[in-house]
């Protein structure tokens, strides 16, 4: 069936809610209303108040008592309304959500999907288009998770519900209704860890995840048309842990690599991706690798924003230097 | 229970500080007494060992409960052993009396994360940042709501933790979703160096829950009979399916805040030997020997019958293997990724090649 983004994550959530009767799904917003993206429509009425239901407007207490209904043995996925307001739950999800197995000795464990909203491109007020993933990489405990398409989506979902560990879930919103694509309507998972080659290319490999997969195919595709490049590009699909083998194996076939993310460049996947190539396969590359990103600036006003996000424009210009063009 | 917002400024006694009966004894049987007032004698041994292993540079940071041992004891408790403890780092002696081994206790004071956990006796490991497992002890409640499990969760937390926004957000969640939970606020009246009055211009803490909907209690925390009846009350209205109940004790913490911390940079001796009169094991103890359920000669017996049993924890504790130094990598998922565990073998092998 031909699903948005919203309609496969929405079709994920009811699944899990139907397959698991320990899933529970809460948050601001996403009973009767159905969440503001509407990816919690229909559920409350489906499986009743008691497992899909909206909270106090509290993110600590969203996440915190998520943490304890975990440890008692329930599925909890909750919504935080955009990821720019995660910072308001740092200490329930870092100190605490990512700890639980470690500080117990597993005796307790914490099976938690955050669910949030991210990137840019939708003219959003502040603080709702931010990308924080790369904030999470000095949280042991944490998995990332970013789908760029819609049945990616709802398979990496099903897979973040039924990891034993806690799993952040950032949801493009420019994503969520951008485009349809085939989805099966019955249960099915994407194993989280594993990137995703989506275009095979022999000159040079691009990383992306989230909306900038499909920017980078775009400029793949102008730079095969306008310059015979062969650009090979991989979506990370799960952005915490990095597939290194992934990443290393199409080093060092193309021996040119570009990373395009929209979070800042300082500390970003961008940065750990570099570190890794370093480790892995310095001496297959062919050019020092490239990096097209969001500015190490706070996210810019509406106004601004097409200005600071990475565009196919700004992926050829980069191609355009590491292949000497 | 008869829904009561405002608990007013008259906290609940049952033995006044002389340990005579000034209220109505609740339903409790002499061996039960015994067995409090022992458990209350195993939080104080137990503490004042701890501290004494740091100073000899045996135990790592720890936090004295002595002077708290009723409020500590009085509400673990009534707690059923499907029921789940979250505390700070100050109420030791809880999870003893809800069945963590005393063994356990002290390995992790040696610096260890025990590997046997014991799960099934529901106490959340302590955790440190101030006030936060009061919404954990929330959502237990709610789980086990959804669940229709008959069980109950108790949070517990200082006067200090009363300022952040988690216990707010608790009570509130509590409120709204009727959890089966009580929220224990143990008021000892000292956060580190902060004095309660700097805590809040509130005369009490418990009156925060009528802005919540919260039923809320006040209670003479070195009242051990007091505690356990309020306790005993508020969690079995719990498990009716009645709600959450706030109970603050008013305590307070005759040791430093932690064997890193030295009270006399801030507060009075004074003020100190005023509450040692309070003390409430002492208080406990005159109105079992005035009961004739504890004879007078058999007190230091049983302190010597503790401290054995303490010491013999300890020798446990000390017998048992330092965790394995690599083990930390054991623990941060149920699977570690390729690059943690390269990082392991790397930390291994510096351990066989340099080190030993």
């Amino acid at each position: 069936m031909q699903m948005t983004m919203i309609e496969a994550l929405n079709s994920a959530l009811a699944l899990e809610l139907e397959r698991d009767r320990r899933v529970v799904v809460f948050g601001e917003d996403i009973g009767a209303n159905g969440g503001v993206f509407r990816v919690t429509e229909h559920l409350q009425n489906k499986f009743g108040e008691e497992r899909v239901f909206d909270t106090p407007l509290a993110e600590s207490g969203i996440i915190g008592t998520s943490i304890g209904m975990a440890i008692y043995g329930l599925r909890p996925i909750v919504e935080i309304q955009f990821a720019g307001f995660l910072f308001v739950c740092m200490n329930q999800l870092v100190s605490q959500a990512a700890r639980i197995r470690f500080r117990s000795a597993g005796a307790y464990t914490c099976p938690l999907v955050v669910r949030a909203p991210y990137g840019g491109g939708v003219r959003t007020p502040e603080l709702h288009s931010d990308s924080l993933e790369a904030v999470f990489l000095q949280t042991p405990g944490f998995k990332i998770v970013v789908p760029s398409n819609p049945y990616d989506a709802k398979g990496l979902l099903a897979s973040a519900v039924e990891d034993p560990d806690p799993v952040l879930f950032l949801e493009n919103i420019k994503l969520y209704r951008s485009f349809r694509a085939e989805t099966p309507t019955e249960h099915y998972s994407i194993p989280l860890g594993k990137a995703n080659v989506v275009q095979e290319g022999t000159d040079v490999s691009i990383f992306a995840y989230g909306a900038m997969v499909n920017v980078a195919l775009e400029a793949a595709k102008q730079a095969q048309q306008e310059t015979g490049t062969s650009v090979e590009v991989i979506d990370l699909r799960t952005v915490w842990p990095l597939d290194e083998d992934a990443i290393a194996a199409s080093v060092e076939k193309t021996g040119r690599a570009i990373i395009v993310h929209e979070a800042p460049r300082a500390g970003g996947i961008g940065a750990e991706i570099t570190a890794v190539i370093n480790e892995r396969c310095f001496y297959s590359l062919l050019k020092p690798i490239g990096r097209v990103t969001g500015y190490d600036t706070p996210y810019p006003v509406p106004g601004q924003e097409d200005y600071y996000l990475p565009t196919p424009a700004k992926v050829m210009t980069a191609l355009r230097e590491i292949m000497e063009l | 229970m008869a829904i009561q917002t405002d608990p007013g400024l008259v906290p609940y006694q049952i033995l006044d500080a002389g340990g005579n009966l000034v209220g109505k004894m609740p339903g409790i049987s002499a061996e039960r007494m015994l067995s409090l007032y022992r458990s209350m004698q195993v939080g104080r041994v137990f503490s004042n060992k701890i501290i004494a292993l740091q100073r000899q540079g045996r135990a790592t940071t720890f936090g004295s409960l002595v002077g708290q041992e009723a409020t500590a004891v009085g509400l673990a408790a009534p707690m059923q052993p499907q029921d789940w403890l979250a505390t700070s780092y100050r109420e030791i002696a809880s999870l003893i009396v809800k069945g963590v081994p005393i063994p356990t206790l002290a390995y992790s004071f040696r610096g260890f994360t025990p590997e046997n956990w014991p799960a099934e006796t529901h106490c959340l490991p302590v955790q440190i940042v101030i006030g936060t497992q009061m919404l954990h002890a929330v959502g237990l409640a709610m789980a086990a709501k959804i669940a229709g499990d008959p069980a109950v969760a108790v949070g517990v937390c200082g006067d200090g933790a009363t300022s952040e926004g988690d216990f707010n957000e608790a009570l509130n969640f509590a409120g709204v979703f009727q959890a089966p939970v009580v929220l224990v606020v143990q008021n000892n009246g000292w956060a580190i160096s902060v004095p309660r009055s700097k805590q809040s211009a509130a005369s009490t803490f418990a009156a925060r829950g009528e802005g919540f909907g919260v039923p809320a209690r006040l209670v003479d925390g070195n009242d051990i009979l007091a505690v356990y009846d309020t306790m005993s009350k508020a969690i079995e209205n719990a498990r009716a399916g009645n709600g959450p109940t706030l109970v603050e004790t008013l305590t307070y913490r005759i040791g430093a805040h932690t064997t890193a911390d030295d009270p006399t940079r801030y507060r009075d001796a004074a003020e100190v030997e005023a509450w040692r009169a309070r003390d409430p094991i002492a208080r406990f103890q005159k109105f079992l020997i005035a009961r004739d359920l504890l004879a007078e000669q058999r007190v230091q017996q049983l302190i010597e019958e503790v401290e054995e049993e303490i010491n013999e924890a300890v020798r446990i504790a000390e017998s048992m293997p330092p965790m394995a130094p690599d083990s930390f990598f054991d623990y941060v998922a149920a699977t570690l990724s390729p690059r943690q565990q390269a990082q392991r073998a790397d930390l291994l092998r510096y351990i066989n090649q340099v080190i030993q």
